[in-house]
């Protein structure tokens, strides 16, 4: 089952933590709130989101089932 | 004569006919006597499916699919009738409150039947007045007469504001809390009032399936096309002459609405269309148009919940838009941040183009690219809509500001339902 990243807009504040941890799906909009991607995550990259999420001051960003189905194979 | 007979399926209105000149309410008597008596609900989800009816609420989710979802829960479900309408330019659930109340409490307690809820909330904004008085009394009439068996209907004064009506906001509500929006899932259908999945349905919707439950998918598709069939409520302001809320069959000639309400006053510039998370309409491309959501796709606008604002030439139009944006960042739930920054931004941008400059549509544009789709709820993103059909269609008045000019007058047109 593959995985994504989601982020609870609610509860986030902008700590901006999760977008140093896991450049490769979130960037910061100019107010510094995360834009996640939500494209499935590679196995490579799973660790990094579980470490993102874990370092999450508002526990706001969360790994979710993902809606798109498998990633594309992994290079 | 009791109900409308097949020849005349077509015939409009629908949930307007009968109505005492004089602007008071139905009754329940003529009402049983207009429509017929109070119908079971047995099939009822299929016959919803059938007639193809979807939410007039906004989001024109169809209907009987939401109710089958409800259905199949484990837990005895609860209904909730959506009449917060908290835009400042729609009226239309009001009207219908007001006026023919018994179609919207045949619908809720069909709806409860149908789905096995035991409760159903009606909900109302605690502002209107007239309208809670309208409700109170027709729950009365129905009680003195027994009807509504094994189905409990309350009336729930709700918090005025424009995102009260969002569904988990009104779940919010009902459970104690603030008109706030949720983060879901879990969406109101699988868990909602005191966590029992729920039922939430706008107001006409339900007086919709009171009519269905009674004549059938036939009789609704005898009006509107075989995509959008049935008619729908539609509030229309601004620049006519009679302003007002008008029943329209879907596919109507939009001018042919605009007629039902007197016609244009003056010169039109512009149409804003399905409110204020819709887009505005050049008003030489609305001779062509028809109420439809596939002809107004071709726009780039939708009906929404079908309030129609026709602007005037003597107003600008980025003025307008600068306020609307301002409302729509104020009335924002303050939850999210993209939300609370973002439409805050877009507001000042706006009024910075209405003073005249400097020109910041580079990065307005591209904030409208961050916004959308970054709230709990659609608030921002309707907000994303009505800012970029507002920098489309008024590309030219932009122009004219940046080089410190202005084609109209500047002051409150568009209503920002703000009461004192």
């Amino acid at each position: 089952m593959s995985r994504e990243v989601r982020v609870n807009p609610i509860a986030c504040d902008g700590s901006g933590l999760c977008a140093e941890l896991l450049p490769e799906r979130i960037s910061l909009d100019d107010w510094g709130y995360p834009i996640v991607d939500g494209t499935p995550l590679t196995p490579e990259l799973l660790e990094h989101a579980e470490r993102a999420v874990a370092a999450c001051p508002t526990m706001a960003l969360l790994l979710a089932k993902s809606a798109r189905g498998s990633p594309a194979k992994a290079a | 004569m009791s109900a409308l007979a097949w020849p005349d399926a077509a015939a409009l209105p629908r949930l307007f006919a009968g109505l005492p000149r004089d602007g008071s309410q139905l009754g329940l008597d003529r009402h049983l006597s207009l429509h017929g008596p109070q119908p079971s609900a047995a099939g009822l989800i299929e016959l919803l499916e059938a007639s193809g009816l979807t939410g007039r609420g906004g989001a024109g989710f169809p209907a009987g699919r939401k109710l089958a979802a409800v259905r199949s829960a484990r837990r005895r479900p609860v209904v909730v009738a959506n009449g917060a309408e908290g835009e400042p330019v729609s009226f239309k659930d009001k009207a219908l409150l007001r006026r023919a109340p018994h179609l919207v409490l045949d619908g809720a307690a069909l709806a409860a039947a149908a789905v096995g809820a035991r409760e159903a909330f009606v909900t109302v904004d605690r502002r209107a007045r007239e309208e809670l008085e309208s409700v109170s009394y027709a729950l009365e009439e129905r009680r003195a007469r027994r009807l509504d068996k094994g189905v409990r209907l309350r009336l729930v004064p709700v918090p005025p504001g424009f995102v009260t009506g969002e569904e988990t906001a009104l779940v919010s509500v009902l459970n104690g809390g603030a008109a706030k929006p949720a983060f879901t899932p879990p969406r109101p259908y699988e868990r909602g009032v005191g966590g029992a999945p729920t039922l939430v349905q706008n107001v006409e919707t339900l007086a919709h399936v009171a009519l269905i439950a009674r004549l059938g998918p036939d009789w609704f598709r005898a009006a509107g096309t075989a995509d959008e069939p049935g008619s729908a409520l539609f509030t229309v302001s601004g620049a006519v002459h009679r302003p007002g809320v008008y029943e329209a069959a879907l596919g109507t000639p939009f001018p042919a609405l605009l007629a039902q309400a007197g016609g244009v006053r003056g010169e039109a510039s512009a149409l804003l269309v399905g409110g204020y998370f819709g887009s505005w309409v050049d008003a030489r491309h609305v001779e062509g148009l028809s109420l439809l959501g596939s002809d107004l796709a071709t726009v780039g606008a939708s009906l929404g919940a079908g309030a129609v604002v026709v602007l005037p030439r003597a107003a600008c139009g980025l003025d307008q838009a600068a306020r609307v944006a301002r409302y729509l960042a104020d009335e924002s739930a303050g939850q999210c941040g993209p939300c609370v920054h973002g439409l805050a931004a877009l507001a000042g941008a706006l009024e910075g183009l209405v003073r005249g400059g400097p020109d910041t549509r580079g990065r307005t544009v591209r904030w409208l690219e961050q916004i959308h789709g970054r709230g709990a709820c659609r608030h921002p993103d309707g907000a994303v809509r009505f800012v970029r059909s507002s920098l489309e269609v008024f590309a030219d008045e932009v122009e004219l500001h940046l080089h410190g000019r202005c084609s109209g007058r500047r002051g409150e047109f568009l209503p920002t339902g703000r009461v004192a």
